[in-house]
C-alpha cells in the first residue's frame, strides 16, 4: 500500500500542540507534518535524535524508516523513495554529509525532490562529533563535483528546525532539488519551546504530475503545463517508464554524453530553474537595520549572539542592526548590495574561519567594509565577544 | 503461462525504443540477460507499469536503459540502496536490480551484503565478468587468481569473491548462479526470484571477450564458451563427486564454479516484516485513541 498522508493520525502522534523539545526532534516533527514517509539514516552525533525520532514516529503513521548501512545507502534509499513517489528525507552530520556529496551530486542532476537535514560539527574529519559549526556551509553549495546549485536554509531557533524543515520539502517539490536544512549541533540539542502548526497553519505543496501521456511526456523537459523550467514528475509505477540516469541526459532521460551542447543546455536549465526564481528565494530577518551603521550579515545558531550584541549596542547609543539569512542558498546577492550601500560595515559571525563571509564580500563589491568574524571549536560566540566587533567596549 | 510469442515479438514488447544500439560488444552475455529477464516477465504474465529497474555503474547497469520500464541508472554501487528506497515506497511494484559483480561486490559491497542480510524484497540480476569491462579492463574483486587485467599485469594474486555463496550466508532467500549460455536454467531462476518474497540473487556468469578474455587468451568466442562449460558443475554433481568420487575426480572439480540453486528459503522479505509492524502500531494507537482512530 502506498503511503497517504493522514494529518489527523499525524497530529496526534506528535502529541501536544506546545512543547519543550530539541531542535533535532523538531526536524523530524516537521519532515512529518510535510507528509515525509521515507527515512534512510546511518547514526551520527549530533544528528542521530533525528533517526531515533523517525524511527519512533514514522511507522506510526504507516511510513517506513530505515536504518541504512552508512550515509552513503541513507541518501541513495531517499532518492530511491522519492523516485518511487513519496517524500523521503534523512539527517546527517559533516562526515555523513561528505559522504552523501556523491548522491548528493546524483540528485541534483536527475532532478530529485528531497531533504537531506545536516546538524553541522566540527571538521576536518571527525572533528568535536558533540560540538556544533557551520563549517559545511560552503560544502552545500560545491561539494558534489561539477556545476549546480544549491538549496539552503539555516534555522536559528528549535521552532524554524520545523519551520524550515516543511519549508524545505515544499521547496524540494516544487524545484525538483535535494534541499538541505543547515542546522548544527547546538540548535540541534538546544530545547526550546515548539508550536506544532494545525494543518490550517500550514501550505504543502506537491511535485507537479505529468499532463501529457506517456509517449507524449518529456520527463526531463521544461515542463510541459506552463514551460517551467522544471520538469513535471512522473513517478516509478505511474506507467511513465521513466528512465533517470545521472549521466548527462536529454530531454527523454536517454544518455547524451558526447556533444557539449546537451550538457550546457541541461545543466544551465538545472541552474536557472532555482536562480531564475532567485526573487522568491529571498528570506531574511532584519533587525535594527532602518537606520543600522554597522551590520551582522549572519545566519543558524551565530544569529543568536548577535542579535544580543545589537541590543547592547543600541543601548550604548551604537546604531547597529543585524541581517539573518534564514536562506543562505542561493544566495542573497542583491539584498546584501543593497545594505552594503547602507551601512558602513558589514560583520559576518561564522562558527568557521569565513565561508558566507566570501559571497558576501563579491556581491558588496568594496561599497562597504566587510570583516569576518570567526569562531571555531564548538563554542558559540559570547554576545560581547560580538558586541566588541560593533564598538561596544566591556 | 501466455500464448505462444515468439522473440522478434518479446523484443517489440519490453525493449525501449530510441535506445538501441546497445554498448555491448560481440560476444558479451549480457544481452542473453535481457532477453532471459524478458521471457521471465511474460511467463510470469507481469505488466511493465509494476516493474522498477536499478542499476549502478558499469555495462551491466546500461540495462535498465534498454527496457521499457522505469528505470533509475544510479551511482556506482549503490543500485541496492536506491533499489530499496523504490520498493519501501511502492510495495507492491517487482524491483529488478541489474548489476555486475565490480558494481555489486567492489564498489558496493557493502550495500549488497546488507541488502541480502535485511531480505528487502528485490531481484537482483548480477552479470559476473571477472572484469571491470567498461573503463577497459581493470581487477574485479571476482577475478580468479592469475587473471591479467590491466591493473594486474603480473596476474591476480587475490583471492577473490564467492557471490552466490556470501549471499546464500547472509540468508538472502533465493540465490541462484548459472552461466549466461544456458537459456532456461536462467529465466526459471528469475521467475522464481521475482516470485520469492525477500532478497533474491541471479548471478549469471556472463563471458567479456574484449575486456577479459583476449588478454587472458580465452580464444574465440565459441572456446570461451567452451571455458565455461569446462569451468563449471552443478552443484549436485559437485556434491556427489565429493560423497562418491576418487581422490582424482574430486581434484577436478575442486577448483570448479558451483552452478545451481545455492539457496530457496520461505521467509519473509524485510517489507513484509515492516508492514505487519505498522498494522500493530496503528492497531495499538487506534485502540489507545478509543477506537475511532484517525479520521
Amino acid at each position: 500500500m502506498k503511503y497517504q498522508r493522514d494529518p489527523v493520525r499525524i497530529r496526534k502522534v506528535l502529541g501536544d500542540k506546545v512543547q519543550f523539545i530539541q531542535g533535532d526532534m523538531a526536524v523530524a516533527y516537521g519532515g512529518l507534518v510535510a507528509g515525509v514517509s521515507f527515512f534512510g539514516g546511518y547514526p551520527i552525533t549530533p544528528a542521530s535524535e533525528v533517526a531515533e525520532g523517525m524511527a519512533r514516529l514514522l511507522p506510526r503513521v504507516g511510513g517506513t524508516f530505515i536504518q541504512m548501512e552508512d550515509e552513503i545507502g541513507s541518501i541513495a534509499a531517499v532518492i530511491g523513495a522519492a523516485w518511487g513517489g513519496v517524500k523521503a528525507m534523512t539527517a546527517t552530520s559533516g562526515p555523513g554529509f561528505s559522504l552523501m556529496m556523491e548522491n548528493y551530486g546524483y540528485a541534483i542532476m536527475t532532478e530529485t525532490p528531497c531533504v537531506i537535514a545536516n546538524v553541522q560539527r566540527t571538521g576536518p574529519s571527525t572533528g568535536q562529533p558533540t560540538l556544533g559549526a557551520q563549517g559545511d556551509m560552503m560544502q552545500v553549495r560545491w561539494g558534489s563535483h561539477g556545476d549546480m546549485e544549491a538549496i539552503a536554509l539555516a534555522p536559528s531557533t528549535v521552532q524554524e528546525c520545523l519551520d524550515m524543515t516543511i519549508e524545505a520539502i515544499n521547496l524540494s517539490e516544487r524545484y525538483r532539488h535535494p534541499v538541505c536544512v543547515m542546522t548544527d549541533g547546538e540548535i540541534g540539542h538546544l530545547r526550546e519551546k515548539l508550536v506544532i502548526p494545525d494543518e490550517d497553519e500550514i501550505e504543502l505543496v506537491e511535485r507537479r504530475t505529468p499532463k501529457l501521456p506517456p509517449g507524449e511526456f518529456l520527463p526531463f523537459a521544461p515542463s510541459q503545463i506552463d514551460g517551467s523550467k522544471v520538469p513535471d514528475f512522473a513517478a516509478f509505477g505511474t506507467g511513465y517508464h521513466t528512465y533517470v540516469t545521472g549521466l548527462t541526459h536529454n530531454e527523454k532521460g536517454f544518455p547524451r554524453t558526447d556533444k557539449q551542447p546537451d550538457h550546457e543546455r541541461l545543466v544551465m536549465r538545472i541552474i536557472e530553474k532555482i536562480t531564475d526564481d532567485r526573487k522568491r528565494f529571498v528570506n531574511i530577518e532584519e533587525v535594527m537595520m532602518d537606520d543600522a551603521e554597522v551590520a551582522f550579515v549572519t545566519y543558524g545558531a551565530s544569529a543568536r549572539p548577535a542579535r544580543s550584541a545589537v541590543m547592547d549596542a543600541r543601548k550604548a547609543g551604537i546604531k547597529a542592526g543585524m541581517l539573518r539569512l534564514k536562506t543562505v542558498w542561493p544566495f542573497p546577492r542583491d539584498e546584501i548590495m543593497a545594505v552594503s550601500k547602507k551601512v558602513e560595515r558589514i560583520i559576518v559571525p561564522e562558527m568557521n574561519l569565513g565561508q558566507i563571509y566570501h559571497p558576501i564580500r563579491e556581491y558588496t563589491d568594496q561599497a562597504c567594509e566587510v570583516v569576518m568574524a570567526p569562531k571555531i571549536g564548538g563554542e558559540m560566540h559570547l554576545p560581547h565577544e560580538l558586541a566588541e566587533y560593533l564598538g561596544v567596549r566591556t | 503461462m501466455s500464448e505462444m510469442i515468439d522473440a522478434n515479438e518479446i523484443r517489440r514488447k519490453y525493449l525501449r525504443d530510441g535506445m538501441l544500439p546497445t554498448i555491448f560488444c560481440n560476444g558479451c552475455g549480457h544481452g542473453n540477460a535481457i532477453d532471459y529477464t524478458f521471457w521471465a516477465i511474460e511467463e510470469l504474465g507481469i505488466n511493465m507499469d509494476d516493474v522498477a529497474l536499478a542499476s549502478g555503474i558499469g555495462c551491466s547497469s546500461r540495462i535498465p536503459g534498454y527496457i521499457n520500464a522505469d528505470g533509475l541508472h544510479t551511482t556506482h554501487g549503490r543500485a541496492l540502496a536506491f533499489a530499496t528506497g523504490i520498493k519501501a515506497a511502492n510495495p507492491d511494484m517487482h524491483v529488478i536490480v541489474f548489476t555486475g559483480d565490480g558494481d555489486c561486490t567492489g564498489i558496493g559491497g557493502n550495500h549488497f551484503i546488507h541488502a541480502a542480510r535485511r531480505n528487502i524484497d528485490m531481484t537482483v540480476i548480477l552479470l559476473n565478468n571477472f572484469i571491470y569491462g567498461m573503463t577497459g579492463g581493470q581487477l574485479a574483486p571476482t577475478a580468479p587468481k592469475g587473471s591479467i587485467a590491466t591493473t594486474a599485469p603480473y596476474g591476480n594474486i587475490e583471492q577473490p569473491f564467492n557471490i552466490s555463496e556470501l549471499a546464500t550466508a547472509l540468508g538472502a532467500a533465493y540465490v541462484a548462479r548459472w552461466p549466461i549460455f544456458y537459456p532456461y536454467q536462467p529465466i526459471k531462476s528469475i521467475k522464481e526470484g521475482i516470485q520469492t518474497p525477500g532478497f533474491a540473487l541471479i548471478e549469471l556468469m556472463s563471458p567479456c571477450p574484449t575486456a577479459y578474455g583476449r588478454r587472458n587468451k580465452l580464444g574465440e568466442i565459441d572456446q570461451l564458451w567452451a571455458w565455461y562449460e569446462q569451468n563449471t558443475i552443478l552443484i549436485e554433481d559437485y556434491e556427489k563427486t565429493m560423497r562418491y568420487g576418487t581422490e582424482e575426480e574430486k581434484a577436478a572439480v575442486k577448483e570448479k564454479f558451483l552452478i545451481g540453486i545455492f539457496q530457496k528459503a520461505e521467509k519473509p522479505g524485510f517489507f513484509e516484516a515492516y508492514d505487519r509492524m505498522v498494522k500493530k502500531l496503528m492497531a495499538n494507537d487506534d485502540a489507545k485513541w478509543g477506537g475511532g482512530g484517525a479520521e
